[in-house]
């Protein structure tokens, strides 16, 4: 017998063999199956919003797309042999979210980890709350509402138990998968208590009371591995590639190499050839700009994907190149350098700093170049789709599962409610997998075919048809008066906005991206103007891990670098200087403070807790140490996705412009926390994703095209130049902190800090990424 | 008509000789841990042992197997509990996973080889596998626990 009844987890698990060949549940899945009859009628007929009455802190999660539901019915399920079932509805890209969230709900409840199985919910807002898994939002918007969620739970179990033993509920207390009477002894266990908890009402999110972190068990700890670890280990962790339905055919697509184009025409004669390949078929293309909807192109469809492959290999397709084929990443630069030397739009301004610069004792200027990024993510985007008639199936990796079925339904004109997607781990995301394209050409060609469709991009499809992160030249002007101090503070930020990919001439920065290391940037400068003057995309630009973030932060820690060496002082002290008194930082000139969607009471910018990461790393790595010859070390800070990092890099470079990673520290403050483990392995991968990025990120463009295709041309850093220590320090957190990102903020201070310790061993100021062949003599 | 032995059992294969081993064993077999990452040997993904000895499936053609011993990640140990499997999760290295298999089977073939490398030894032989992640630091120290005893 079900208890706390779950629609999703009751719902028969997919089409046509589906279970078979993937394994997204477990063994209580199919107990809770057999017990459906119980299981409809306890389904509230509308979420409950998270309306925080008693919340001890407010987050932008009612902003987001559908809210937040926090509804026990809804996310957990109790089998009658006690096995607890709770469903993650973000998606994992391996930042462990799959696991925390539902663990926080284990915790509240009281239920014993080693009995709880997760389950992946499907893409449902409505039902599940906003299920877009980006931002670095997911603890920061959740661990209220899974804490209340688990709450709820405890709460009708100990209802439950009260009513059995005919004892008061304030005797009953929920502890490791049982209530207990300690006065009488008696002990029922969740399993057994499950029908009845289920007839219980859910308690108002007033009326519950959360644990005391004191007794928590799983929060904070980090001794709790991700739920998928041993099936990674074994091969049977399931992807969107992995995906297998009978009768499925297999496609790849030949998209217009340049952003805009289509086809003009193809010959498909050398390609129906190919052992394997069943089909040709043209796919529709949208209007550039083509928001998150398929680029077009020309399907091969086979019986296997190497079929696919050879045929597209041996296909002949004509382009009309259409609006952007003159983009040139050379020529294009020089565009953006001219921009940033000119007055461009003001978004914040405090204080003269014309007058001021003008006045100064000395004015340092940097300019700094950072390309185009692909994300790259080890699998490429890849989607399954099965529609029939008015009714889609969609398998795919996806960031974005409500979004996917929104754009899904909208795409084939078909009601929302008639589509499906699941959502399968992602193999890395980094934010491309939060635009669903891929899905969407799966299902245009599911719904063209009548049969079941994957569309596997290839790595060389990843890379020159990706949303890429934008490109950008940043200026800054420091002015220093006679005692060396910074009176004013000039940025000129100049990137094509993500705006483009929707709005057909957007040229100016969205205030999500101006709120990301621009004007909220924290020094405590007298003069202080930010402007961003226009530009013009001619690509499909989309949020990369951390996102404005990186540019804006390279700029600014390199700036602070720059005014260190000028002024011969020590970086850190020159950091804490420019960061200033503790305080929270007032920006009343800044028409639109982004502030990652958080209410600034909640998530103000603290200079005492950026001083503080600072002081921390500084303490733990021990800044200021004595390094060999040709060795430095670099610091940097940086505040985003309202969490607080400071980084320190000790870099070695040889005579050749060999460069070692010798050491990383890192320190991150993100309040209070679920998995420190996790906490620890997001920063460990964002040293190497930084590394990547300051040493050979770089996607450019000539007549139009991509210049890369793969990771011979695009490379990645491998094991073998990895830094040889990382070390990750988690300042310990207040628990009345609200929660704060984790995934993306490790990402900016790096590349700083890097350069900042090239400099230290050098002399030498790299300004452009990617340090490519800068260092070579 | 190809026949290889494929985690012990053996299979055969009458389409084009030509098909990469990875898209014969993902697509035609069913047998999924192997991974697609760059299709040309640069990432390292597709992993898998050939007599013992680690080969990128995705360059390998069908007909380069032939009467040959593959091992994928399915069949690296009847109950996944080969000492680089233990070490990985002892460890916790994966974060998203999806590589994962490829750095299993390139490091079991490793200390197939060489059973005690040094940490040199361990960060060359694993410079073919490319995680995007970046577990690099806890894949070096899981292929050294599992070469000391797990």
């Amino acid at each position: 017998m079900s208890i706390i009844a779950n629609p999703e987890i009751a719902k028969p698990a997919s089409r046509r063999g589906f279970e078979q060949h993937l394994k997204v549940e477990n063994v209580s899945r199919r107990a809770i199956l057999q017990t459906l009859g119980l299981a409809g009628g306890f389904v509230l007929a509308a979420p409950l919003l998270s309306r925080p009455a008693f919340a001890a802190y407010e987050t932008g999660a009612g902003k987001m797309p559908h809210g937040t539901v926090v509804d026990p019915k809804i996310f957990v399920s109790i089998a009658p042999d006690g096995i607890v079932s709770i469903l993650a509805h973000r998606s994992e890209m391996g930042t462990g979210v799959r696991t925390s969230l539902p663990l926080i709900v284990a915790e509240e409840m009281e239920a014993d980890w080693s009995r709880v199985r997760v389950v992946q919910a499907p893409g449902d807002e409505v039902k599940f709350g906003n299920q877009d898994t980006d931002g670095s939002r997911s603890t920061r918007h959740y661990l209220l509402p899974m804490r209340q969620i688990g709450a709820m739970a405890r709460a009708m179990l100990e209802a439950a138990a009260a009513k059995k033993l005919g004892v008061p509920a304030s005797e009953v207390k929920a502890v490791n998968h049982e209530v207990v009477h300690s006065a009488s002894g008696k002990r029922l266990g969740f399993g057994e208590l499950a029908a009845d908890a289920a007839s219980q009402p859910v308690p108002a999110v007033d009326t519950i009371k959360l644990k005391s972190p004191r007794d928590f068990r799983y929060l904070g700890k980090g001794q709790v591995s991700i739920v998928d670890l041993h099936d990674i280990t074994v091969g049977t962790a399931h992807y969107g590639a992995d995906i297998r339905l009978p009768g499925m055919k297999y496609a790849v697509i030949a998209r217009p190499p340049v952003t805009g184009g289509k086809v003009k025409s193809f010959d498909p004669a050398e390609t129906l050839k190919v052992s394997g390949v069943e089909k040709v078929l043209e796919v529709k293309g949208w209007p550039w700009p083509s928001k998150f909807q398929p680029l077009g192109g020309v399907a091969v469809i086979a019986r296997n994907t190497g079929a696919a492959i050879k045929g597209r290999d041996a296909l002949k397709v004509e382009w009309d190149d259409g609006p952007n084929a003159a983009y040139d990443s050379v020529a294009y630069r020089a565009e953006l350098e001219a921009a940033a030397r000119q007055p461009g739009l003001v978004v914040r301004q405090e204080g003269d700093v014309e007058a001021a610069l003008k006045s100064a004792d000395k004015v340092i200027t940097g300019e700094y170049y950072l390309p185009h990024f692909a994300h790259a993510s080890m699998e490429p985007p890849v989607a399954v789709a099965d529609v029939r008639g008015d009714k889609a199936e969609i398998w795919a990796p996806v960031q974005s599962p409500g979004g996917t079925r929104e754009d899904v339904a909208k795409t084939l004109q078909i009601p929302i409610e008639n589509v499906t997607v699941n959502v399968t781990l992602l193999g890395g995301g980094f934010g491309r997998k939060s635009k669903c394209d891929f899905a969407l050409e799966a299902a245009l060609l599911s719904k063209e075919l009548g049969a079941p469709v994957k569309v596997q991009w290839t790595r060389d499809d990843d890379i020159q048809h990706d949303f890429l992160h934008t490109v950008s030249v940043e200026r800054i002007e420091a002015g220093l008066d006679k005692s060396g101090k910074v009176v004013a503070w000039r940025h000129r930020s100049v990137a094509p906005t993500i705006l483009s990919t929707f709005a057909a001439g957007a040229d100016h920065a969205a205030p999500f991206e101006l709120g990301m290391g621009l004007v909220d940037m924290p020094f405590e400068i007298a003069n202080i103007q930010c402007e961003n003057p226009a530009a013009k995309a001619m690509t499909r630009i989309g949020w990369f891990r951390s996102v404005s973030n990186i540019p804006r932060a390279f700029a600014v820690q390199s700036m602070m670098g720059e005014i260190a060496a000028a002024t011969g002082r020590d970086q850190k002290d020159m950091l804490l200087e420019l960061i200033g008194i503790p305080r929270i930082v007032k920006l009343a000139s800044v028409k639109d403070l982004w502030n990652y969607g958080e209410p600034y009471e909640s998530y103000p910018i603290d200079t005492g807790r950026l001083r503080r990461v600072v002081e921390f790393v500084a303490e733990k790595g021990n800044w200021g140490r004595k390094v060999d010859k040709g060795r430095g070390l670099g610091i940097a800070a940086h505040r985003s996705f309202v969490s607080y990092i400071a980084t320190i890099v000790e870099v070695e470079v040889d005579d050749k412009g060999k460069l070692t990673v010798h050491q990383v520290d890192s320190a991150i403050d993100c309040g209070v926390f679920v998995n420190p483990e996790r906490i620890q392995s997001q920063l460990e991968g964002a040293a190497i994703m930084g590394l990547s990025l300051a040493k050979y990120g770089e996607v450019s463009f000539k007549n139009g095209r991509v210049q890369q295709r793969n990771f011979d041309d695009h490379p990645v850093v491998r094991i073998d130049e990895a830094p040889l220590i990382t070390n990750v320090h988690i300042v310990p957190a207040d628990p009345d902190t609200p929660p704060s990102g984790v995934g993306e903020p490790g990402v900016p201070p790096f590349a700083p800090a890097l350069a900042n310790a090239i400099f230290a061993a050098t002399g030498k100021r790299l300004r452009t990424l990617p340090i490519g062949k800068q260092l070579a003599i | 008509m190809i026949k290889v032995k494929i985690n012990g059992q053996e299979q055969s294969w009458d389409g084009d000789p030509s098909l990469s081993l990875l898209w014969y064993l993902r697509d035609e077999l069913g047998l999924t841990g192997s991974k697609y990452g760059c299709g040309q040997a640069l990432c390292g993904a597709c992993t898998v042992m050939i007599d013992k000895e680690a080969a990128r499936a995705c360059i390998t053609a069908v007909s380069d197997v032939a009467g040959r011993e593959v091992t994928t990640i399915e069949g690296l140990h009847p109950t996944g509990d080969h000492p680089v499997q233990k070490a990985w999760r002892q460890v916790n290295v994966p974060q998203c996973g999806f590589c994962q298999a490829g750095q299993i089977m390139q490091a079991a073939a490793l200390l197939n080889q060489n059973p005690k490398p040094s940490h040199d030894q361990i960060r060359d032989a694993m410079a073919g596998n490319i995680c995007r992640c970046g577990c690099y630091q806890r894949i070096e120290n899981a292929v050294h626990l599992a070469s000391t005893g797990v």
